[in-house]
C-alpha cells in the first residue's frame, strides 16, 4: 500500500498545502448531487485502476484530498487524524498562521509527514 | 441490497439511456403550529428547506403538499402562493409534506455530461502513469460503478455501497446493449436508446443482480 500525495483546500477552494510522498507521474497541468439519498458525512472517494482519491470535508468546508493506491484502507481515519491532530493543533492553534493563506509552518509540514509515515497504509509501500 | 439507477453515456459524453430502478422515496408529513420551526426559501422556483432539520425533514427537501393539497413549484393547487399561505397565522395549525427532490430529465442529462470531464480529469491527476478514469466513486450511502468499453461508451450504475456483483452486471448490460440496441436496424449511434426489448432485458438483469447480490452476502 502507498500514500502518494495530499492536498488541503480552504472553503474558497484555495490550496493551503500540498505534500507529496510517492509520485511517479507528474501532471501536465497545474467534482454534484448524484446520491439518491441524503449524504450523512462529507466523505467521498473514487478509484481508477491505478489509484484511489479520498476527499474528507470538514463542516467548515476545509477539504483534505489524499491519493493512495487502490487498495489502501483506514484512510478516512487518517484524514480525520490529520485534521484534528495536525491541522487544528499546528495551524489553527498557531497565531502566526493566517487561516486563509497557504500554510508556511515548517512544524506543520514535519508533523504531517510524521503522521502519514506512521500510518499503516504508508508502511508497506512497494519498491 | 439495492441498485438505484443506471446511466449510459455515448463516447461524446451525451446521455443516451437512463433508467431509475429502485429510487427510495423519502417523504415526511408533519403538522406545524405557528411560527414555523423551519426556514423555507425559494430555490429554482421550488420551496426548499434551507435551515432547521427535524423529524426526518432535512435541508434541501422540497415542499410537496400543504394540508394535502399538492404544491407545484411555488404555488398551491388553487393558485395561491405557498409562502404567503405559510406566512399567515390564521392558516395554522398546518400540515406540510416534504420530500427529497427527484432529478428532472434535464438535470440527469446535465449530471451525465458533468461526469465526462471528471472521468478525464481523474487520469490527468493520477500520481501513477497510465491510469484509467474513475471506475468506482463511493460515498457514505451510495456507490457508483463505471465501466468504459473500448469504444468509449460508459455504463454507470448507482447502487447501495454494499451491493455486490456490480461489475458483472455492467458487463451484462454491455452485452444487452450490443445485442438489443446496436443490432436494432432503427437505432442510430450516439442517439438515445428507445428499444422495448432492451428495456425488458435490462430490467430483468437489474432484478437478478439485486437478488444474487443478496444471496452472496
Amino acid at each position: 500500500m502507498t500514500i502518494y500525495n495530499l492536498y488541503i483546500f480552504d472553503r474558497d477552494g484555495q490550496m493551503l498545502h500540498y505534500a507529496e510522498w510517492v509520485r511517479k507521474k507528474q501532471s501536465g497541468m497545474s467534482r454534484s448531487q448524484v446520491s439518491p439519498v441524503d449524504l450523512r458525512e462529507g466523505y467521498l472517494t473514487y478509484c481508477t485502476n491505478k489509484y484511489r482519491l479520498h476527499l474528507f470535508e470538514t463542516p467548515s468546508r476545509i477539504k483534505f484530498v489524499l491519493n493512495t493506491d487502490a487498495v489502501a484502507t483506514g484512510i478516512k481515519e487518517l484524514l480525520h487524524q490529520i485534521y484534528t491532530q495536525v491541522y487544528v493543533e499546528y495551524v489553527v492553534f498557531n497565531p502566526m498562521c493566517p487561516l486563509s493563506k497557504p500554510i508556511e509552518s515548517e512544524l506543520f509540514a514535519a508533523r504531517l509527514d510524521e503522521v502519514v509515515r506512521q500510518s499503516p497504509a504508508y508502511a508497506s509501500r512497494p519498491a | 441490497m439495492t441498485i438505484h439507477s443506471l446511466f449510459i453515456l455515448s463516447k461524446s459524453g451525451g446521455l443516451i439511456y437512463q433508467h431509475d430502478h429502485n429510487q427510495p422515496s423519502i417523504d415526511n408529513e408533519k403538522t406545524f403550529s405557528y411560527p414555523l420551526e423551519l426556514k423555507l426559501d425559494l430555490q429554482n422556483r421550488n420551496i426548499v428547506v434551507s435551515f432547521g432539520q427535524r423529524d426526518g425533514i432535512r435541508v434541501g427537501h422540497m415542499l410537496m403538499a400543504v394540508n394535502g393539497k399538492k404544491v407545484t413549484g411555488h404555488q398551491l393547487e388553487d393558485g395561491r402562493e405557498a409562502l404567503e399561505v405559510l406566512r399567515d397565522e390564521a392558516n395554522y395549525p398546518i400540515n406540510l409534506k416534504f420530500a427529497r427532490p427527484r432529478l428532472t430529465t434535464n438535470e440527469k442529462i446535465f449530471q451525465a455530461s458533468m461526469f465526462y470531464p471528471l472521468y478525464a480529469l481523474a487520469c490527468q491527476l493520477s500520481p501513477e502513469p497510465r491510469s484509467s478514469g474513475i471506475e468506482v466513486l463511493e460515498a457514505d450511502n451510495f456507490r457508483m460503478n463505471c465501466f468504459q468499453t473500448l469504444t468509449g461508451v460508459k455504463f454507470m450504475v448507482i447502487s447501495d455501497p454494499k451491493q455486490s456483483g456490480v461489475d458483472a452486471l455492467l458487463h451484462r448490460v454491455y452485452e444487452l446493449y450490443a445485442d438489443f440496441a446496436l443490432k436494432n436496424p432503427f437505432y442510430s449511434l450516439e442517439m438515445p436508446i428507445r428499444c422495448e426489448l432492451f428495456d425488458e432485458h435490462l430490467k430483468t438483469a437489474l432484478e437478478q443482480a439485486e437478488r444474487s447480490g443478496l444471496s452472496n452476502v
